[in-house]
Parts: C-alpha cells; structure tokens; sequence
C-alpha cells in the first residue's frame, strides 16, 4: 500500500502530472504514491517527469483504461 | 549547464490560447522549471479581473464545430485556464507580469488585475528574466 493516493480518473492533461505534484511536493524522501489515470498521455507524460525529476516509477499497470503508477519520491 | 527559464508572451487573449498557455505552465511547473509569462495587450486584458472569468471566446480558426468541442470538454470537467495556472503557481516557480506600456494602452491600473498577476513590468526586466531560455509568443 502506498503512502499517499491521487485520483486523477477523468481529468485530461496536465492535470495528472499537477496533482501528482503537488501531493509529492508535500510527502518525504522514500516515501511513495500511487496514482490512478485515465489520461491516455498519462504513461509517456509520467515517464518524461519520472526521468526529469528523478522520482522513480516503482510499479506500472494499466486495466481498462485506467493507468496505475506507484512512484517513490527521491 | 544551469537549467533555463520557460518563457511566454502572452498576446492573445481568446480561451483556446490561454488553455494552451495554462496546460503548458502546469507541464512546466511540474517538472520544476521556473517560468516567465509577460502579458500584452488581449492577453493582459484577460487577466484584468472583470474578465478573468468571463467567456473569452476562440479564436478564429475554431468556427463551429470547433467551438461545440470546447464547450463540451468544459462540460465534461476541463479545468477553466485561471484555475490551471492558479495550481501551477501553487506548484511551482511561476512569474506573471503584465507590459507596462499595454497597461497605458489599454487604461489598466494594477487594482484592475487579478491576483494571479505578480506584477508590473517593462520588456527590458522580462528579457533579462528570460535568461538564454526559449520565449514562446501566444
């Protein structure tokens, strides 16, 4: 289980990366966070800011159209 | 390298603009790139705060059927692009300042403009802001 949660389900573009932020913004190092996206930029768009950020993609999972990323902030 | 600014000249102030300004603010503001965003003339005036939140309208090339698809992504939940850059502010490092001389234009006192303006400034502090990074004009 994850440290913190964002659901981002129905919200378009930036909106998922914005909300996964914020909510990593106020979390500590080590700590993780799960997202929940419908965005269909969502796996390049959480690819691109993993790489730039250096927060690490843990898990990736998609199901019916819902993307599912467990990141660890660096 | 020190990692440049993102800069934008915001110049038109139509909603499908500003959505795109806003959508790339957020982007930018989330990989943790400081941006700079210089208002001019329709631009600014869509941050004066008895336009804010107003319908804005499109641009031209939108015509009808372009303008049905705006308006059902709002339906559909679409954030409205002054609370898209409110939340990229909340984010990240994002500067908004207004052209001095559009303000003269278009009778503009700094009590007219929305909070989301940090404030008033000339072409000349927006450049040196701007640094060696990319300005994108709107």
């Amino acid at each position: 289980m994850a440290d913190v949660q964002v659901d981002a389900r129905g919200l378009n573009c930036p909106m998922p990366i914005v909300k996964t932020a914020q909510a990593v913004k106020a979390m500590a190092s080590g700590q993780t966070v799960e997202v929940l996206a419908t965005d269909a930029g969502s796996v390049k768009d959480f690819a691109a800011w993993s790489k730039t950020t250096g927060n690490e993609i843990v898990e990736q999972t998609a199901d019916g159209g819902v993307y599912r990323f467990v990141m660890k902030k660096k | 390298m020190e990692e440049q600014p993102v800069n934008f000249v915001v110049f038109s102030g139509t909603e499908d603009k500003l959505q795109a300004l806003a959508v790339m603010t957020a982007g930018a503001a989330a990989l943790g790139k400081q941006v700079n965003i210089f208002l001019q003339y329709w631009g600014l005036e869509a941050f004066s705060k008895e336009r804010i939140d107003a319908d804005l309208g499109l641009a031209p090339e939108a015509g009808a059927a372009g303008k049905a698809r705006v308006e059902a992504a709002a339906k559909a939940g679409q954030a409205a692009w002054a609370e898209t850059l409110r939340q990229a502010k909340e984010l990240g490092e994002v500067d908004i300042q207004a052209c001095s001389l559009s303000m003269d234009v278009l009778g503009l006192e700094e009590s007219d403009l929305d909070p989301l303006v940090d404030g008033v400034e000339g072409v000349t502090a927006f450049y040196l802001n701007a640094g060696d990074g990319q300005i994108v004009f709107i």
